[in-house]
């Protein structure tokens, strides 16, 4: 009788034990999922932001209709984008599309004292700005997420229950690797 | 994020303890000197009610108290887009769900505090004089620093220990008032005929008075030093969030190196702000006595944070730097290994700032503020009217042109 019910316990415990992991797993993937919505909710906000941006700088910056194409294109490309990875490759294209056009803006200073475009840079900032932090944010939660799937003993949990582990959202600034451009002017 | 919550709570809680356990001695032996038999445990229960009174004010109306005393006015993104802007994005890098309330106050001192006993009603105030000194990554790191204070339930905890140092202080005071007009020999007197008695008396007596004296010291202390404990904590934490500690480094340079002084501070709100409002510069001797750390050493050990800014790296730096053993960081955010590389992608860059057009900027921000309306002139003037302009029309100053004003709702 003493055996069995310290058998029961045991089991008990066991029990107990395997659902506050599982509790943890889910936490933290609803986690993920919330930082996910947040970068969401900036790119759709850069994306708002576009039309407005071309529209101001049309009308200044005749000779760099290149950039502005490009940065259409990589927009629309951006938009249709579905898995993670197309989002973040399309999103760094267009990234590197307004770093070229922030270089370009140095060449026009009447542009750059028209206060529609400081307006508008401002909120173009504080959106990449959105974008980096929430990233960051949505990547350390990734990577709790992925070390729970990963160790012992939640990883028994993880499989038994199909968590999968979660893609990291690199966005590769091309700007960023570029020669800071010196100019004497 | 949330074990750090509960281990900062941990560490903070022994010295919270400690002062909790010196007011109720001072409320015993206070009690005691009036009546030996029950006083203690009288003295006991009023210090014990005096405190959570004090601290129930500050807890229901402690934030609007002091956004009232220091004179700070809310803003909304209409009024000062990058400000707000820089709130949502440490908003988003927290990963938290409540955006805090932003205020500006109108003083050239440039500082900053934190206030809102709970996350959901928590408010940043900055002075004009941070908007019009720092640039934006200077005034990210500062924010962040605040974001900080809130995200790791820092403000409740001063709240609470702050109102202890008030109660002591309070309790001191009376006592010494008590004392003055004589209210304690009636009972000692009485008590005198036994010897034994008497002695205990007065020990009591001498005991009371020390502690009447050393007891607001001891208690400020304990204040400074849960007060200390969060700036480094809030410093790590802001490092962590922006991931670029030399915004933060560079902002404190500045405020350090300013000339003007805050005026509406004051001995009980002064650990609330970034840096000291009161003191110039953090001193060695003052160790002890001091709110904040040393600005000197905040800086260097920011500047310091090259391989990577996780809580990990800040202990190591601040052990190398001050060269005390202290933990400053909890340990369970020790743990935590995310090799942080600093964060560099921004619109804007440093070589955008101007100061002087930033000191112009922030004039109309408060002008805006306070009501005031603003016409573009044509010929390239800015008009600022202020609300207790009573025509219909503004002449322009230079060109002549007439501007009617458009909503006279004063």
């Amino acid at each position: 009788m003493i055996y069995f019910i310290i058998f029961i316990v045991l089991i008990v415990f066991v029990i107990l034990f395997f659902v506050s992991i599982y509790n943890a797993l889910i936490r933290l993937r609803n986690q993920v999922k919330n930082a996910w919505s947040q970068i969401d909710v900036q790119l759709k906000r850069r994306h708002d932001l576009i039309p407005n941006l071309i529209e101001t700088v049309k009308g200044y910056m005749t000779h760099e209709r290149q950039i502005m194409e490009n940065i259409t294109k990589y927009r629309s490309q951006a938009m249709n984008a579905q898995t993670v990875g197309e989002k973040a490759q399309a999103e760094s294209l267009l990234s590197g599309a307004l770093g070229q056009l922030r270089v370009q803006v140095e060449n026009y200073p009447d542009l750059k004292a028209n206060q529609n475009f400081l307006a508008l840079q401002e909120e173009l900032t504080a959106t990449e700005n959105k974008i980096s932090f929430a990233r960051q944010n949505y990547n350390d939660q990734v990577m709790m997420y992925n070390n729970k799937i990963q160790m012992f003993p939640s990883n028994i949990v993880a499989g038994m229950f199909n968590f999968k582990e979660e893609e990291f959202f690199e966005l590769k600034d091309q700007t960023e690797k570029e020669v800071p451009k010196v100019s004497f002017s | 994020m949330w074990e750090l919550i509960q281990s900062n709570k941990r560490k903070s809680l022994i010295l919270f303890f400690g002062m909790g356990a010196l007011l109720i001695l001072i409320g015993f032996v206070f009690g005691s000197y009036y009546n030996s038999e029950t006083g203690g445990a009288v003295g006991v229960l009023f210090a014990i009610l005096l405190w959570m009174i004090l601290s129930a004010v500050s807890y229901f109306g402690g934030s609007k108290i002091l956004l009232s005393v220091s004179g700070a006015k809310e803003v909304t993104k209409e009024i000062h887009p990058q400000l707000y802007n820089v709130v949502e994005e440490m908003k988003i890098a927290a990963g938290v769900p409540y955006f805090p309330k932003i205020y500006i106050i109108d003083d050239p001192a440039p500082n900053a505090f934190a206030t809102g006993v709970k996350p959901e009603n928590s408010a940043i105030a900055v002075t004009s004089g941070l908007l019009s000194t720092l640039n934006r990554y200077e005034l990210q790191g500062v924010v962040a620093h605040e974001m900080s204070h809130i995200i790791n339930r820092d403000i409740l905890l001063m709240t609470f220990a702050g109102m202890m140092l008030g109660a002591i202080a309070l309790m001191s005071e009376v006592f010494f008032r008590g004392m003055y007009f004589g209210g304690g020999s009636r009972y000692r007197s009485r008590s005198s005929s036994k010897s034994s008695s008497g002695q205990a008396q007065v020990l009591i007596m001498i005991l009371a008075i020390v502690l009447a004296i050393l007891g607001p010291i001891l208690a400020q202390l304990f204040y400074f030093a849960i007060s200390r404990k969060r700036e480094y904590l809030a410093d790590a934490s802001a490092a962590r969030l922006t991931r670029y500690p030399e915004g933060l480094a560079s902002a404190l340079e500045k405020i350090a190196n300013s000339t003007h002084t805050l005026r509406t501070a004051n001995k009980i709100t002064a650990p609330m702000y970034i840096v000291n409002p009161l003191k110039k510069e953090g001193m060695k001797l003052a160790d002890l006595t001091s709110t904040h750390p040393p600005i000197s050493e905040r800086i260097k050990i920011l500047r310091a944070l090259q391989q990577g800014i996780s809580y990990k790296d800040y202990q190591k730096i601040y052990e190398m730097i001050s060269g005390k053993k202290e933990k400053i960081i909890p340990d369970s955010a020790l743990k935590e290994a995310i090799p942080i590389t600093p964060l560099q992608s921004a619109f804007t860059k440093e070589k955008d700032f101007n100061p002087v057009e930033a000191k112009r900027q922030t004039g109309d921000i408060l002008m805006k503020m306070n009501d005031y309306q603003f016409i573009n002139c044509s010929c390239g003037v800015r008009i600022k009217v202020p609300p207790d302009y009573n025509k219909s029309i503004v002449v322009c100053p230079r060109c002549g042109r007439k501007h009617s004003i458009n909503n006279l709702s004063s």
